[in-house]
């Protein structure tokens, strides 16, 4: 479904990925682990489509699509969701109005029919009660004073209403207590199934408790360096990253 | 008299101008004071950038165009009433097409117990020296001309007064319809509001267009609220975009009275709102909401000037301006604290977007205080629309243009927030989507 292939990609001049490489088939759940610096959010931002990241080589593609040719919109219709790890406050624009205009825009641009208010606010009830969270959130402006829990929580139901095709989460553990950490994994474990692919970026191993890896990567220097099942996660955990500095090649004097 | 002030534009109005036709023609002191401010205007013709009220407008253009006076058609004119609809509002209508009153389209039957309303030109044949006062007055400042102009020239329009303890439910509009016909028009109406002791009104005042044209509209609004009133004064101007529209609003409240003010500026070429206001009465509140939203070559001006005179006296004005294109908006906001209006308490909040490089705002706020223990604040902001917040819509799937869009009347609509009339804050909000870019 994803694939990313020597991805090479710079922000304000700097280097930041440096041959990134990875695969990402339906139905699994891919975790990148990596110390501060290493790359990690570049990477949700560069397939995302944010501004200001520059990809001098490699080539990312999503079903067959040359993904970084398209407009972020392009992306979100064709199915990739972007969990930021920090969702930005919109005063003015109401949560149910914003969620509604992003659905009906990506059904626009995928050719099926937009929902009206009254079978929007049907899947909306249905989603609530997936994701256990109050109608509440829904009458107030987007993200605008939201708890740290709250916003992270928003994003998950953003995520349950527009059901990507693949979910990308951003440090979606940053910031969090444990029970709201716990109640986020609920939601992302609520959407796993076949047809869907999450690439769970992490600092800590922590989120991997709830969120249960199919694969556990490790990001160093802006390429991966060692990949594994959760049990990975667990060595980190142990060891720190130091660790993985020496597996990084590009540390070691070792050819790539 | 000088040559240099005598421009295509002066000696057009100065030649379409027949005092004696006017309404009201025969009346000493209508007359004096007509005749007055007409040879004042044209003594002083249009003023150019060197003065201060006129330094962001320039009026060169304007100067060089000739305007017709009088719309034979305006009276028989079919108008589409569809342009000037409000959703749950039903009640007394003045329509005005192209200046001229039309009872056909107004609706002043069985007008509620304590409300007076009727056109000026109906007004003026019974007895007319209730209106004296506000129809001799000169205007002789350097931002006045068009007031003046508006003095010696307007024939219509609306006398509205409210009864000492009259509360009207019911919102009251008047709407002002500028239509096509085969030259460019100049059309005056004066209006004459006082809320008696105890009153409450809601007046809501439009101006739409029927079609494209290019006519100029001057408007004078005398506001007088008495001791207790309440008033609530929505403007909401979709003038046609290459029209020129000028209004003056003078309002004074007295002790305790209350006005909230909202104004919601779309269209017109070129458009001026001078908006002055006297706290003359201890305790008396203004509240001022307005927005501008311009495209395209627009140029939008509005003049702020509040007095605060009296003792613990408040005005709070918030303010959002977007320009895109090459559009320009300006805004300035006076605000003075006269010596003994202790206690006052002003505050005053300009934020402004621009949308394109080639779009300008300026706006200015002005703060002068002369009395004792006073609140005062102001901010003044112009800005672009926020890149985070822009990617954050477009990562969810929404279009680049639409996603500029919903900011931009986020950005807006805060403004109306404290507009108790959902229905008429959901027609400001699906007016401002229409109007700001799509592309």
């Amino acid at each position: 479904m994803l694939k990313i292939e020597n991805l090479h990609a710079r922000v304000e001049g700097k280097d930041i990925l440096k041959g990134l490489t990875l695969t990402v088939n339906p139905g699994e759940v891919h975790a990148i682990m990596g110390p501060n610096g290493a790359g990690k959010s570049t990477l949700g931002n560069v397939l995302s489509g944010r501004d200001g990241y520059e990809v001098t080589e490699g080539s990312v593609t999503f079903n067959g699509v040359d993904l970084l040719a398209l407009e972020p919109e392009e992306r979100a219709a064709a199915g990739v969701f972007l969990a930021f790890q920090y969702p930005v406050e919109i005063p003015g624009v109401n949560n149910t109005y914003f969620l509604r205009a992003a659905l009906n825009a990506q059904r626009k641009q995928r050719g099926e029919a937009e929902l009206d208010s009254m079978q929007f606010l049907k899947l909306v009830r249905e989603k609530l009660k997936i994701m256990q969270i109050s109608d509440e959130l829904l009458h107030r402006a987007v993200n605008e004073g939201f708890s740290g829990g709250e916003k992270k929580r928003n994003e998950i139901f953003q995520m349950a209403v527009l059901e990507p095709k693949l979910a990308i989460l951003d440090e979606t553990d940053s910031g969090l207590d444990i029970d709201a950490l716990k109640q986020v994994a609920q939601g992302v474990n609520a959407l796993r199934s076949t047809e869907r692919g999450f690439l769970v970026i992490t600092h800590y191993q922590r989120l991997l408790d709830y969120i249960e890896p199919d694969f556990v990567h490790v990001l160093a220097d802006g390429r991966i360096v060692q990949s594994g099942d959760k049990t990975l996660a667990l060595k980190l955990e142990e060891q720190g990253y130091a660790w993985v500095n020496d597996k990084d090649p590009a540390l070691t004097g070792a050819s790539a | 008299m000088s040559e240099a002030q005598r421009t295509p534009f002066v000696d057009s109005l100065l030649d379409g101008a027949t005092l004696a036709q006017l309404p009201g023609s025969g009346i000493g002191w209508l007359d004096t004071a007509r005749r007055e401010n007409l040879e004042a205007f044209v003594a002083s013709g249009l003023p150019d950038g060197r003065v201060e009220a006129w330094k962001y407008t320039a009026l060169r253009a304007l100067g060089q165009r000739r305007f017709a006076s009088g719309d034979a058609q305006a009276l028989t004119q079919a108008v589409d009433a569809s342009a000037f609809v409000l959703p749950g509002i039903d009640g007394p209508s003045l329509v005005f097409v192209n200046g001229a009153f039309r009872k056909d389209l107004s609706r002043i039957d069985n007008l509620p117990a304590g409300l007076g309303l009727l056109p000026l030109s109906q007004a003026l044949q019974g007895d007319a020296e209730p209106l004296r006062f506000a129809l001799s007055r000169h205007y002789r400042g350097s931002g006045d001309v068009f007031a003046r102009l508006n003095a010696a020239l307007a024939g219509d329009g609306v006398v509205l007064r409210v009864a000492d303890g009259a509360k009207i439910s019911q919102p009251v509009r008047l709407v002002f319809v500028g239509a096509p016909v085969n030259a460019d028009l100049a059309w005056h109406v004066r209006h004459i509001v006082e809320l008696g002791e105890g009153a409450e009104l809601s007046l809501i005042e439009q101006h739409v267009a029927t079609g494209a044209h290019q006519n100029l509209g001057t408007q004078v609004t005398d506001i007088v609220l008495r001791k207790g009133s309440r008033l609530r004064h929505v403007t909401l101007q979709e003038a046609a975009e290459g029209s020129t529209l000028v209004r003056h609003d003078g309002i004074q409240l007295d002790a305790d009275a209350h006005a909230a003010m909202y104004v919601m500026e779309l269209g017109g070429s070129l458009v001026r709102h001078d908006l002055h206001a006297t706290l003359a009465g201890d305790r008396a509140r203004l509240d001022t909401r307005g927005v501008f939203a311009l495209r395209g070559r627009q140029h939008v001006d509005t003049q702020m000037a509040i007095r605060h005179s009296a003792l613990n006296t408040v005005s709070e004005s918030v303010w959002r301006g977007v320009a895109d294109d090459r559009s320009r908006g300006v805004f300035r906001g006076a605000i003075v604290v006269a010596e003994g209006a202790d206690g006052s308490d002003a505050s005053l909040s300009s934020k402004n977007l621009l949308l394109s490089g080639g779009a300008e705002i300026d706006t200015k706020p002005e703060l002068e205080i002369y009395a004792d223990e006073v609140k005062a604040a102001h901010g003044a902001t112009v800005g672009q629309l926020d890149e985070r917040s822009l990617f954050y819509l477009r990562s969810r799937g929404i279009p680049f243009a639409e996603a500029r869009s919903i900011l931009t009347t986020a950005f807006c609509r805060a403004v109306f927030d404290g507009l108790d009339d959902e229905g008429l804050r959901e027609h400001i909000n699906t007016q401002l989507m229409a109007h700001l870019p799509t592309a």
